[in-house]
């Protein structure tokens, strides 16, 4: 880790032998540094993830994987009415939270890179703090507040607005989006901040010397350049709600199970590891696909709006 | 428009603050409540939840249980996050950017894939599911968390220093004890703190790779089914939160501190 003195030649001295030497002592420290994290990752990601993709085209006969190759797992997992339908309703839940948290979370970043101050790193604080704390305790929240002797129900009571609890507002695929659209708040504003800051802020100017409106330097200028943030925030927030399991099993009811749920029955009480896989594999194909769509679609209509 | 926004941001973002804390804020409140019925309005205040608290066994063992999990997660991520962030702040090499993000991954992965494709793996390896294995988990997870943090720190870091001692005749080790550990040293700290929260609060690999020993969260998890056990939670809970809450902001109290001393303010977490 100490090793400082070799490579701070000035470049004009260098010759292009030297040069070439040290490069490749830049690479292969630089390689020999990173390794032990990255076969860590190699071992205990990448090489799950392709065992998994394998047990995807295999079958389980009670206890022993069988190892021919079948598209079976895919068949049942794309045509049987329970997955095609939890893997939908995932889908619109990814997409709905994704949507809510950037709409919500964009105002925020916004006001904070803009108007925060001195006072952007406590604002930045404030927002990733509940973060910080145990998202299983986050949920147990909602499932209090939203529940039939919960905090809302019993508060709207008390004000007289209703007469009985409302059994509307838990167990259902509103609860799960609402809770996991707070969940992940900050995971929306802070790409989006980092994305604002960057902006030079000369090119508002500009656009205001040039005689653009409010609306219009926002639309043209601050937007597109912000995309960037905005697209790292969707994805951020929809890739891993999709494969969200104590929401949808604490707060979701009948109506508000997910492909997790699903998924995880495969490991537990159906114990069906290659239909498990199957699923989990199909999962992140359409959630990728979908959130591919997304970005072209973003990129394009900024285009346009340019 | 101009003014309309300066005027409503503000209530906004005061709006948006409201709505992050509410929840949180509502399990310290029914906590200290006497009704076992987390409703309003209150029925008095009480500690009996808490003082329950010592006298279950199972909540003890799943305390210690995830002390260890998280000492340990912690003192290898951050072993790990070390040597990934020095390099990726050190040195350009081919692979960089490819190899930062397979490390970084897991921060996108929906959790349950990431679980079972572990899960999987390990008992196919012949591990039976332990702390063990839920250690395996968390270092996978805590390591981009740590990365973020370990990597704003070396970024700040000035190696014309280094090559000041080392010319004014200090020893290898003699730089790195006196000179490049005391300026990487609140990174590292708050790399340990922030992979030790992360760790404490994790529940699915747990509850996927655990077998047997709970972890606080799978202690959780397990009493949520019984309704009259929920006030216990409840009181549980909030000092995990507050547990959470000290350790994240001493975290970026340490971090801040150092930033501001080497002029690198800015570019962690938070």
């Amino acid at each position: 880790m100490t090793e400082a003195a070799d490579e701070t030649l000035p470049p004009a001295r260098a010759t292009r032998g030297h040069r070439k030497a040290l490069l490749q002592s830049e690479q292969s420290k630089g390689f020999a540094l990173i390794s032990p994290t990255f076969a860590y990752a190699l071992v205990l990601l990448v090489a799950p993830i392709i065992v998994v993709v394998a047990h995807s085209f295999w079958t389980q006969d009670y206890l022993t994987i069988d190892r021919t190759f079948t598209l079976e797992n895919y068949r049942i997992a794309l045509t049987e009415p329970i997955y095609r339908d939890l893997l939908m309703r995932s889908l619109v839940i990814s997409l709905l939270v994704s949507f809510f948290t950037v709409i919500l979370a964009y105002p925020i970043a916004f006001y904070i890179s803009f108007h925060g101050g001195r006072h952007k790193g406590i604002w930045l604080f404030l927002i990733t703090v509940p973060f910080w704390t145990s998202y299983l305790l986050r949920v147990m929240s909602w499932k209090v507040i939203l529940g039939y002797n919960g905090v809302l129900n019993s508060g709207l009571m008390g004000l007289g607005i209703i007469d009985e609890p409302s059994t509307a507002l838990l167990y259902n695929t509103t609860a799960v989006v609402i809770t996991l659209t707070h969940a992940w708040a900050a995971f929306a504003v802070l790409p989006i901040f980092v994305s604002l800051e960057k902006i030079d802020r000369t090119l508002i100017e500009a656009a205001i010397d040039l005689g653009d409106g409010p609306v219009r330097r926002f639309l043209r200028v601050v937007l597109p350049l912000s995309l960037p943030g905005v697209i790292a925030a969707l994805l951020i927030v929809m890739i891993p709600t999709v494969g969200d399991y104590v929401t949808p099993k604490l707060v979701g009811g009948k109506d508000g199970v997910m492909i997790a749920n699903a998924i995880q029955a495969q490991f537990g009480k159906a114990s069906n590891w290659p239909l498990g896989a199957a699923l989990s594999v199909t999962t992140m194909a359409v959630v990728t696909t979908m959130a591919g769509g997304i970005v072209l679609l973003l990129r394009w209509s900024t285009r346009l709006m340019r | 428009m101009n003014r309309l926004l300066s005027r409503w941001l503000p209530v906004y973002a005061f709006l948006y603050i409201v709505f992050l804390y509410l929840p949180v804020i509502f399990l310290p409140i029914f906590s200290v409540n006497t009704s076992a019925v987390p409703q309003f309005p209150l029925s008095g205040l009480t500690t009996k939840w808490y003082k329950e608290l010592p006298n279950t066994p199972a909540l003890l063992d799943a305390a210690w249980n995830s002390l260890i999990v998280g000492v340990a997660a912690a003192i290898l991520s951050t072993i790990l996050g070390i040597c990934a962030a020095r390099a990726i702040t050190r040195y350009r090499f081919r692979g960089r950017t490819a190899i930062n993000g397979l490390i970084m991954a897991p921060l996108v992965l929906p959790e349950i894939i990431v679980a079972i494709s572990l899960l999987i793996v390990l008992i196919q390896l012949g591990f039976s599911l332990s702390l063990f294995t839920v250690v395996l988990g968390h270092i996978l997870i805590c390591i981009p968390y740590s990365m973020t943090v370990l990597t704003s720190g070396f970024e700040g870091f000035d190696r014309s220093l280094e090559e000041a001692s080392a010319d004014l005749g200090e020893s290898a080790f003699g730089t790195f004890r006196r000179v490049t550990l005391p300026m990487v040293a609140p990174a590292i700290i708050s790399s340990l703190l922030v992979s030790f929260t992360i760790s404490l609060d994790e529940f699915i690999l747990a509850f996927f790779l655990a077998g047997t020993d709970a972890t606080l969260p799978l202690y959780i998890w397990g009493q949520l089914r019984f309704a009259a056990k929920l006030p216990g939670v409840l009181a549980l809970g909030t000092l995990l939160l507050v547990g959470s809450f000290l350790l994240v902001t001493i975290a970026e109290v340490i971090r801040r501190r150092a930033a501001r001393r080497t002029q690198n303010e800015g570019g962690a977490i938070v």
